[in-house]
């Protein structure tokens, strides 16, 4: 058997000890570590179990700011009436995320160390070389089947795409992770692979997500999320777009835009060039069309997976063609 | 499974009871509240665990497996290898022929597909026997393998002289006609997906064997465990209860079974084997993936002078599996001159197998689609190329259709889906960035037909018992022949209960080809009918018998109770009457094989498919047919496309419960859209191995994927395809689908995918 130390945390300081323990592993909603465990991808030593701790499940929503704790449910935070007003976007991409199932197991900061379906790194028996799972040994993705692999921020190293919904939302909208005495923009949170696979997150050891932390504005709250996937429910983004506007008095020229994209990057993308060229720029839809174009500057692909540099810069425009067209 | 809780079913008239009646699914309540016991769900004292290790390359040979570590792992009992595991005898095939090889091995030495079987581990606890499995060692010598259909070593692969079809001259009126189409269409390697795994629980009581698997064939696969052990037929006991999808993968005893049943043996302790879910992408065949090229050439006003079908399936290196890609193309439409061939390809692969419609379905996919295409040559109305090409006689043997209402399904189905007010010419219609399409495609399967024994028993208290070895994977087995029952013998259907899924109940042959309902109603027909003429006899005869001294030939059941048809005597309950007479139960075994069938021809008609009748038997042609109409939505940035409305008009025949039969009908659509837009089992090129072999990466449609499906029946009873007039419904629906999308595709699109699925980087 694979056994593991079972640790139940109570508080937020007992988690942060344990999880500097080698080998440690940190258990909220289960959905991904049981799931990557069956898989033989995660073999904890010690499983310490943060579900019962008091406080961290809460939703504090204000003009300013909204703040949700790192156990709050997926499926509470797409419902919150506050969230849904004030944050679309984000309330969005989390109906679109998973299964109705899993959205109720699964809590806001387990979801931002999702990692990668890459189909390789989730089948270590039969493809032993895998840098996130062992640096050094190679991409076993590359020169494989491709599809669903990403084409912005690859390297030589890995391919692997980001899988989850939330955080281009998050992205999208200069969104913080707190990690108690650190905080970190969610952009900055996670890490592009580069020659470091295996290094998805900016946390260190004995770091626990508390809560993020999304700034209001007038564009989150105009804001939506499209996701392209080959059926309608319960798969993994072949591109995605969150996107936020806010136009000037005169209802159509761009005062603020945000633009983050899914399903085509190894870390959530925020498509700044796309955002730079449009601000201050009429809502028109062929301007918008060829700016989102830029999102895929130096994007690179492997074969497979070349049709989403063409979708993804469509599912930028739809998203913001959507937004232009709800007053 | 009894019929107590029919109820349920809000059926409070005698006609929802009778054969023909919509009751609901009596089996259904014990699965909703997960009473329903599946096979390897029973708990056995001492039971231990199997977890199999299997290969990861494609070709080659196990050079050595290292299982030291494996061994001295907490609770571990055998590791079994090639080496170790014991020598069973071969099986004959499913035809019945004797095996090509003596013994047979079910753990692999020499590799021919990643995943194959070449060790297990066996353990007191399931946990441990995973744990275990991952510590054994194997080393190999890996030779280059054939992944697909398209791997440059693959070649041209074996013609199949059996599968030609051909009449008048083909290729010389192809040349000579006025109009011509001719494309390659191609499907790729599926997989049943079955949501309940493939599994077992083996247990030896001495010479005994007793087998727990969800099963779609007791007879069939107790008698390869029998051969395999070199036991005798009575010996082997199936039990299969309930099974939780088959779509055609659950039907013979595969290596497997074997493995679990060899350690039940070697260990003396009961075994239970489940396949993991990537290993249900590998331990037994999908459908094969297919090509087929389709030529047609027409006159001007449409008429077809002249088919060339070429087809091309997989199979494995070590294994034989012909997909008969020509079925539906030499049926469908009348043309004079006709050529089919086919071959096969050997590539590195367990060996495909059937699924929901073998041959007709990518059969259709290429005539259906190719009908289309010629539609859209000529200027035609694809419903109207149809009609104009409609065979009024099975244009292959000549003869007459028993019954073909294809016409009325045409007529039906276009009237309920609007079809008249299509705008013909693709990219015409539209709701805002989705371009809308239409389309439609014709379906078939032939009428299968086999023989299948039943007991019925007339209980003490009024009940009634129905035995047999057939089974029920959903299709509503156990409320038909409850049904049957009900209304043969005349009396309430809640008195009812049906008995399947163990092979020591009367027998019955393969649930597969969509053939068990028409064979099983007939034999528990027949069965009811000699029961109830036993107690009517006795009603007539026996001193005891309050009837005795009514003047009376013959008397009637109605709603359980005996009276004289002029009710001018007593009035019993059956309980009553057999009270009266001292009977403790009547029993009758009915089949429907002639009186002259050997002992030995009844065990070939159960153990194998060989017995079976041919559709074309005698004077008819025997087929269920079908018409879908499809409107499909495509995103014009995205590619993606979504089923928005189906309409399909199905001829099956009478329908024992049109209730089942419409969820049949409706699940193998629900199928087909998967078929046509989603599900591809994808190889890795370089190691021959599927990569998508889970639920989450091999697409299946969910239910934000279905949209609302009208079926209607427009069958009439066929007295040439079974007993009661019915014929299949199983697999008809799904055939015919996947073109009448592909087709709708087109027609929102102007772009013609001739590969499925449907994805959206062939639209974009």
């Amino acid at each position: 058997m694979r056994d593991f130390s079972y640790l139940r945390a109570d508080t937020i300081e007992a988690a942060r000890n344990a999880s500097a323990l080698p080998g440690a592993m940190l258990l909220a909603g289960g959905t991904t570590l049981v799931d990557l465990a069956k898989c033989g991808v995660a073999e904890p030593s010690t499983v310490i179990d943060i579900s019962h701790i008091d406080g961290l499940n809460t939703i504090d929503i204000t003009p300013e700011r909204a703040v949700i704790g790192a156990l709050a449910k997926m499926s509470h935070v797409a419902d919150n009436v506050e969230v849904k007003s004030r944050f679309p976007a984000v309330s969005e991409a989390l109906w679109q995320a998973a299964s109705a199932q899993l959205r109720n197991m699964a809590t806001i900061g387990g979801n931002l160390m999702q990692r990668t379906r890459c189909p390789y790194f989730r089948d270590p028996q039969n493809f032993p070389a895998c840098n996130k799972r062992a640096p050094g040994s190679g991409c076993s993705a590359i020169g494989g089947v491709t599809r669903g692999h990403a084409v912005l921020g690859v390297s030589e190293a890995c391919i692997a795409t980001y899988p989850g919904d939330l955080a281009i939302a998050l992205v999208a909208f200069d969104a913080e992770v707190h990690l108690g005495e650190r905080k970190l923009k969610v952009e900055d949170f996670f890490l592009a692979p580069g020659a470091t696979a295996e290094r998805e997150h900016d946390i260190r050891p004995g770091e626990v997500i508390t809560a993020i932390e999304i700034p209001g504005s007038a564009a989150a709250r105009r804001s939506t999320y499209i996701k392209v996937r080959d059926r309608q429910s319960y798969e993994f983004a072949a591109a995605s777009a969150a996107v936020g506007l806010e136009l000037e008095a005169d209802g159509r020229t761009i005062r603020d835009i945000r633009v983050a994209l899914g399903g085509v990057a190894t870390r959530p993308w925020r498509a700044r060039a796309v955002e730079d060229t449009l601000r201050g720029k009429a809502l028109d839809e062929h301007i918008v069309r060829e700016a989102c174009e830029l999102a895929m500057q130096g994007a690179v692909d492997h074969g497979a997976n070349h049709y989403k540099i063409a979708l993804a810069p469509r599912v930028a425009a739809r998203a913001i063609l959507k937004l232009g067209e709800t007053a | 499974m009894t019929a107590h809780d029919m109820k349920h079913a809000g059926s409070d008239s005698a006609r929802l009871e009778a054969v023909g009646g919509r009751l609901s699914r009596v089996d259904g309540p014990a699965k909703i509240t997960g009473a329903a016991r599946y096979a390897f769900e029973q708990q056995l004292d001492g039971l231990t665990h199997a977890v199999l290790v299997g290969a990861t390359i494609a070709a080659g040979k196990v050079a050595a497996i290292d299982s030291r570590a494996a061994e001295t792992a907490p609770g571990v009992l055998a590791v079994l290898t090639p080496d170790t595991i014991m020598e069973l005898k071969g099986a004959s095939d499913w035809l019945g022929n004797p095996p090509a090889k003596p013994t047979y091995g079910p753990l692999a030495r020499e590799v021919t597909y990643s995943g194959q079987h070449i060790a297990a581990v066996v353990a007191e606890t399931f946990e441990q026997a995973v744990a275990a499995a991952g510590l054994v060692k194997v080393t190999y010598d890996e030779t280059p393998a054939i992944v697909d259909l398209s791997d440059g070593k693959a070649g041209d692969g074996i013609p199949i002289d059996m599968m030609t079809k051909e009449w008048g001259d083909a290729q010389g009126a192809f040349a000579a006609a006025p109009v011509r189409i001719c494309a390659a269409y191609n499907t790729p390697r599926e997989f049943q997906a079955a949501m309940e795994p493939h599994g077992l629980i083996a247990r030896w009581q001495g010479d005994e064997l007793t087998i727990w698997e969800p099963s779609q064939w007791l007879d069939g696969m107790a008698r390869t465990y029998a051969e395999w052990f070199a036991i005798p037929f009575e010996n082997v006991r199936l039990v299969s209860p309930y099974i939780g999808g088959g779509f055609g993968s659950k039907a013979l005893a595969l290596a497997h079974s074997a493995v679990a049943a060899a350690a039940a043996k070697m260990l003396n302790r009961p075994v239970k084997l489940v396949l993991n879910r990537p290993q249900n992408f590998t331990s037994y065949g999908g459908r094969a993936a297919t090509r087929q090229t389709v030529a047609i050439g027409a006159d001007k006003d449409g008429k077809i002078q002249s088919i060339v079908h070429r087809g091309v399936n997989e199979t494995a290196v070590d294994g034989m599996w012909v997909e008969p890609l020509g079925s539906v193309t030499s049926i469908m439409y009348a043309t004079p001159n006709f050529s089919s061939k086919q071959n096969v390809v050997r590539v590195n692969t367990v060996v495909p197998g059937a699924k929901r419609a073998p041959g007709e379905n990518p059969s259709a996919f290429g005539i259906e689609s190719a009908i289309d295409e010629l539609a859209y040559e000529l200027g035609l109305d694809p419903l109207e190329m149809r009609l104009i090409n409609y065979a009024e006689e099975d244009p292959q043997v000549k003869k007459p259709w028993s019954t073909r209402q294809l016409r009325e399904a045409f007529a039906v189905g276009a009237e309920a889906f609007g079809w008249a007010k299509r705008s013909p010419a693709p990219r015409s219609m539209r709701d805002g960035r989705q371009l809308i399409g239409w389309g439609m495609a014709a379906g078939t399967y032939p009428v299968r037909r086999a023989h299948g024994e039943a007991v019925v028993k007339i209980m003490a208290d009024g009940s009634v018992e129905v035995e047999s070895s057939s089974i029920d994977m959903g299709q509503g087995t156990y409320t038909i022949l409850a049904q049957t029952a009900a209304e043969t013998l005349g009396v309430p259907v809640e008195q009812v209960s049906v008995k399947l899924g163990d092979s020591h109940f009367a027998r019955a042959g393969v649930t597969g080809g969509s053939r068990l309902a028409g064979v099983m109603t007939g034999a528990v027909y027949k069965a009811a009918g000699q029961a109830l003429d036993e107690l009517i006899g006795l009603a007539l005869s026996d001193p005891r018998s309050p009837f005795q001294k009514v003047q009376a030939n013959t008397l009637s059941v109605k709603d359980g109770r005996i009276a004289s048809p002029r009710g001018d005597g007593p009035d019993l309950s059956i309980a009553e009457l057999m009270s009266a007479i001292g009977r403790e139960k009547i029993e009758a075994k009915g089949d429907t094989m002639p009186a002259s069938t050997t002992p030995e021809e009844r065990y070939k008609n159960y153990t194998t498919i060989a017995m079976s009748i041919p559709h074309t038997e005698g004077n008819y042609s025997r087929h269920s047919w079908c018409a879908h109409f499809v409107e499909v939505r495509v995103d014009e940035d995205f590619g993606t496309v979504r089923v928005s409305r189906v309409v399909s008009a199905l001829d099956s025949g009478r329908l024992y419960n049109p209730k089942l039969a419409e969820s049949q009908w409706k699940g193998g659509i629900i199928m087909g859209i998967g078929q046509a837009l989603l599900e591809e089992g994808i190889v890795d090129r370089r190691h021959g191995r599927i990569v998508n072999g889970n639920f989450a990466d091999y697409m299946l449609p969910t239910n934000a994927d279905i949209p609302d499906i009208q079926t209607i029946s427009v069958g009439i009873p066929d007295p040439h395809s079974s007993a009661l007039g019915g014929k299949g419904v199983g697999e008809l629906a799904i055939v015919g689908i996947a073109p009448a999308i592909a087709n709708a595709v087109f027609h929102a699109t102007g772009k013609r995918v001739r590969d499925l699925p449907i994805t959206l980087e062939k639209l974009i």
